[in-house]
């Protein structure tokens, strides 16, 4: 991280004028947001835009303040310090209404009314959202969670993956500028979560601006346009591969059939090469400035070595590695 | 954004469509006004002929104060549950992330327990005017029938209902649990009752300017109570636990 204070503000890849098309600008802007519950930071000095159209995952491990966040920007909380504009509204002790009328929040929990039917429960928030033509936005938002033939089931009697589908048609109701979603496939089983995924990725191909809080990094990896790393403080916002890019370098992972006799006269000083390291599998890792470079060089030397070569390919860090690292660094940090 | 009686109206909605498939609210709904008619008519039935004038209105009173308790019980187990018992099943963050202001979910938290309460307290009245009517001797019926006794009731009931409603919803949004408010909502209920029944004990001679009096009185704290427990209302703390800062209003 840099010292400049917009160097982890994130820009969003990309803008669209919000609902009335006149005011482009960016879904979210979140500057130096802060939330104290008496002695205990919830987040701190958190900032970063969402562009609308985008996808942006918000990633930390338990406690790290991402649902505090979510709940602030829902108007629910007030933040101690800081300022946020949401769907081009400033979060204001007065503009709560206004700015919950254009987004929607699904909870980490479906809340939904056990008692009554799903049409029933959809009824209920289509008109606390005065929405017109209630029984065709019930009927569409239910044809696009797949649950079109279950309006009439009581909702008490659905599984957790139907209720959480129930729950985002309820989110999707609004047509709301922005998305916030809490955790959506916590504490369901494969097979409920990759339909939820599939719903996510239909809504992205759509446009829809989403706020994607989850600790499934793989879910980030595969749905978000960028991802925000938080940790009570916000450590990285950037894309994916951006993320990787900054904190790992480039590697190449060369699997041979035997052990090479001298690994260190095989790769020391070929071009474009800056290390090397024995894997625990047995592979070579080799530090590589540019791998497409970097991959004939060292062919070349293998064979020149006399090595029987198995594979060699660029070894891809996964999202999952940069959040570890981050959080193995915050807590070597706290034991300091 | 304005008061919204659409988002009242959903609310209300909503509420009336959970309590009827609630067991526990209906089979509140139904028994407990048995239990409160069944007192007041054999008290007026077991009447003798030659009773004095005023032990005939203590007994009269003493029916008819059994009569307004009801619409004191009955909302108060319905708005002590409105806004913990949301929370307990996790329905009141998605209910409070949605346009609704603090007061229009609150007006129709109160309509929802108001409107049953006013229609099961004043059904039980009429039966029970019904059965003196019927059953009772004439002097019971024409002491009951007494234009005082019929203002106080219909006049006192609609009130005593919105205290306690009030008074519930205010301990529903600061309790953790649905059993506690509950409890302290009955308590908290009462002292209207105690107000209507020193009227029907005629320690306070009964007078239409002294019922109308102390239903403005009533009404003034309804008023009241409401402004206070949308003051009240912290989405912060609903949701948190915690005391909220300047946007809980919102």
């Amino acid at each position: 991280m840099t010292s400049d204070p917009d160097a982890h503000r994130g820009r969003p890849g990309r803008g669209r004028p919000g609902r009335d098309g006149a005011t482009p600008g960016p879904a979210l802007v979140v500057e130096h947001l802060t939330k104290h519950f008496g002695g205990r930071v919830a987040y701190e000095d958190v900032s970063f835009e969402v562009g609308y159209g985008e996808v942006f995952g918000f990633l930390g491990p338990n406690g790290a303040g991402k649902t505090t966040t979510v709940r602030t920007l829902g108007t629910l909380i007030a933040p101690t310090s800081g300022s946020a504009t949401i769907a081009g509204i400033p979060l204001t002790a007065e503009s709560g209404a206004a700015i919950r009328e254009r987004i929607a929040i699904m909870p980490e929990s479906p809340g939904l009314y056990l008692r009554l039917t799903v049409a029933e429960n959809l009824e209920c928030f289509a008109r606390l959202y005065e929405l017109r033509d209630v029984r065709d936005r019930i009927d569409r938002v239910l044809r696009a969670v797949n649950l079109g033939d279950r309006a009439k089931d009581v909702c008490g009697s659905l599984s957790k993956g139907l209720r959480q589908r129930v729950a985002l048609a309820r989110a999707l109701l609004s047509d709301p500028e922005v998305l916030f979603l809490d955790e959506p496939t916590s504490g369901l089983d494969p097979v409920a979560t990759r339909d939820v995924h599939d719903l996510l990725t239909v809504l992205r191909e759509r446009g829809v601006t989403i706020f994607l809080t989850t600790h499934r990094l793989e879910e980030a990896e595969r749905l978000c346009h960028r991802v925000a790393i938080l940790n009570t403080t916000l450590r990285l916002v950037g894309r994916p591969d951006e993320l990787r890019e900054q904190l790992f370098s480039r590697n190449l992972d060369v699997r041979t059939r035997a052990p090479l006799d001298e690994p260190g006269r095989v790769f020391d000083g070929l071009a474009n090469v800056d290390g090397w390291e024995r894997s625990p599998s047995g592979s070579y890792v080799l530090n590589v400035t540019d791998p497409d470079a970097a991959a004939p060089v060292v062919v070349r030397a293998l064979v020149a070595a006399d090595a029987d070569v198995l594979s060699i390919a660029e070894s891809h860090h996964s999202l999952e590695d940069v959040y570890l690292k981050l959080v193995d660094e915050d807590v070597e940090a706290a034991k300091r | 954004m304005s008061f919204s009686w659409s988002r009242v109206g959903a609310i209300v909605q909503k509420e009336l469509r959970d309590y009827r498939r609630n067991r526990f609210v209906v089979l509140t709904m139904v028994f407990l006004p048995l239990v409160f008619i069944v007192a007041p008519v054999i008290q007026l039935f077991a009447i003798k002929v030659q009773i004095t004038s005023a032990k005939l209105d203590d007994r009269i009173g003493l029916s008819l104060l059994y009569l307004l308790i009801l619409p004191a019980i009955v909302p108060s187990v319905l708005s002590a549950y409105s806004v913990v018992g949301e929370r307990e099943q996790g329905t009141l963050e998605p209910l409070l992330t949605t346009p609704i202001r603090s007061a229009e979910l609150l007006v129709g938290k109160a309509l929802a327990a108001f409107l049953p309460t006013l229609a099961v307290a004043y059904v039980i009245f009429g039966i029970f005017l019904g059965a003196v009517a019927a059953f009772a001797h004439h002097a019971v019926v024409s002491a009951t029938f007494e234009r005082d006794h019929l203002l106080v009731q219909l006049l006192f009931t609609p009130l005593v209902a919105g205290w306690s409603i009030w008074a519930g919803i205010a301990i529903s949004t600061r309790m953790s649990d649905v059993r506690a408010a509950q409890q302290l909502t009955v308590v908290a209920s009462l002292p209207p009752v105690a107000i209507v029944a020193l009227v029907n004990f005629n320690v306070i001679t009964a007078s239409i300017g002294l019922a109308l009096g102390l239903a403005g009185a009533l009404l003034l704290v309804d008023g009241m109570a409401w402004r206070l427990v949308a003051a009240m209302f912290d989405r912060e703390r609903l949701v948190t636990g915690r005391q909220g800062g300047p946007t809980r209003r919102a």
